[in-house]
């Protein structure tokens, strides 16, 4: 269950940027996750409700944009989608492809009311 | 004191902020003076239309929207690179080992330690939700050790390993080894300012590991293939597991040992001695003279 420690972390930098920015409540938290993250999105859900209580984001909808896995192929040169984190390429079936997308794991922004 | 967020002892005036804990609990050992409530009563007017460039129409909705594009990890790299700062600028070498429970972290390090017939300042941080058993284990060597207690953490994180410093004498040119929580999940996130990864896997636990848990293998520098002298009793494929291992990491190295007949360990402890002495030698050239 690391998503508990992600989800502090994920709260402190919400409540980082009300201390940046001023404001005093958050209404939505949008958050991207990749596909191929060592993440379980509904565990961020779960303890999000949890964690963010008493602080600015308690209340506030949490929005996860899921980020589906992509990586470069040396063997084709080209961008291919990647279902697992160090997958094969689904053309030519060479493992050498270098992930450049789906383990995201980023606070993308707060919508404040 | 915690250089990252102004936590632990401080010979400033009591504050508040937030900062990211791992779900760890503080060991007892670092009292925190202060609190940690972030609640403002002010308004800050000037800055939330500033920071927002948001003009609030008269008719449209008062939503308004704050870009952070900030990773979540992105407090613990902060504490991690912190740690790692430090430990460069003591000549400290430093090992994070990671396995599932019972791949033999402990006793591999008891043995490991006594290899190393103490003639290198050593020093453990030992990670567990519970006990200070292993950290126990470890003194009775006559190294140093620091038990930490992640409650119901399944892994350290880098702020800990701060506070864990703090208690431990480093001597240059020595090894500090950090032995992380049995997990072979959790800990592959979380970089605690380590020189060098270690993950080990015990032969009893079969040889497709790297592809079912890949995240703590493609983190990895060095796979240690323990308890060795159990292969003659198991169907493990050895070169299989090598391969797998590489499938995930190209760039892992790799060595098999056991601690109870003392394969492997000679070049293990060859291997500390060369990195430590490195990491001495690098804090001794670019030091401020």
């Amino acid at each position: 269950m690391h998503e508990m420690a992600l989800t502090e972390s994920l709260v402190a930098l919400v409540e980082e940027a009300a201390s940046e920015t001023g404001f005093h409540q958050a209404r939505t938290v949008v958050v991207e996750i990749g596909t191929l993250s060592a993440v379980d999105p509904e565990a961020i859900r779960f303890c999000f409700d949890a964690v963010s209580r008493g602080t600015v984001a308690e209340g506030a909808r949490l929005e996860i944009r899921l980020i589906p896995g992509s990586g470069w192929c040396l063997g084709c040169g080209k961008m291919v989608p990647l279902t697992e984190r160090f997958g094969a390429c689904p053309d030519c079936g060479g493992s050498h492809v270098q992930m450049c997308a789906g383990d995201e794991l980023r606070l993308k922004e707060v919508e404040i009311g | 004191m915690c250089t990252v967020c102004g936590c632990g002892e401080t010979t400033g005036s009591p504050h508040s902020h937030g900062h990211a804990h791992g779900s760890h609990d503080h060991p007892p050992l670092q009292d925190h003076g202060h609190s940690h409530d972030h609640d403002h009563d002010h308004p800050h007017p000037p800055e939330i239309e500033g920071a927002l460039g948001a003009v609030h129409l008269p008719g449209l909705a008062p939503e308004r929207i704050v870009r952070i594009e900030r990773d979540i990890l992105s407090r613990n790299n902060a504490h991690a690179a912190a740690n790692r700062a430090r430990l460069a600028s003591a000549g400290q070498f430093s090992l994070n080992l990671m396995s599932s429970p019972g791949a033999g972290k402990t006793t591999l390090l008891v043995r490991l330690i006594e290899e190393l017939g103490g003639r290198l300042p050593l020093a453990v941080i030992e990670g567990d939700q519970q006990t200070a058993h292993d950290a126990e284990r470890i003194r009775a060597t006559g190294v140093p050790a620091v038990q930490i207690n992640t409650g119901k953490g399944c892994h350290l994180d880098a702020h800990a390993v701060g506070h864990a410093l703090d208690e431990l004498t480093l001597e240059p040119g020595g090894a500090l080894m950090i032995e992380n929580v049995g997990n072979l999940v959790c800990p592959a996130g979380f970089d605690l300012g380590e020189t060098r990864r270690v993950v080990l896997l015990s032969v009893t636990e079969g040889e497709d590991k790297p592809l079912k848990y890949p995240d703590i293998f493609a983190f990895a520098d060095l796979l240690l293939v323990t308890k060795s002298d159990l292969l003659p009793h198991l169907e493990f494929d050895l070169a299989g597991c090598v391969a797998n291992a590489r499938r995930v990491n190209p760039r892992l190295r790799v060595l098999v040992v056991s601690a109870r007949d003392g394969t492997g360990l000679a070049p293990l402890a060859d291997w500390v001695r060369a990195e430590a002495s490195l990491a001495a030698a690098t804090a001794q050239a670019i030091a401020p003279r």
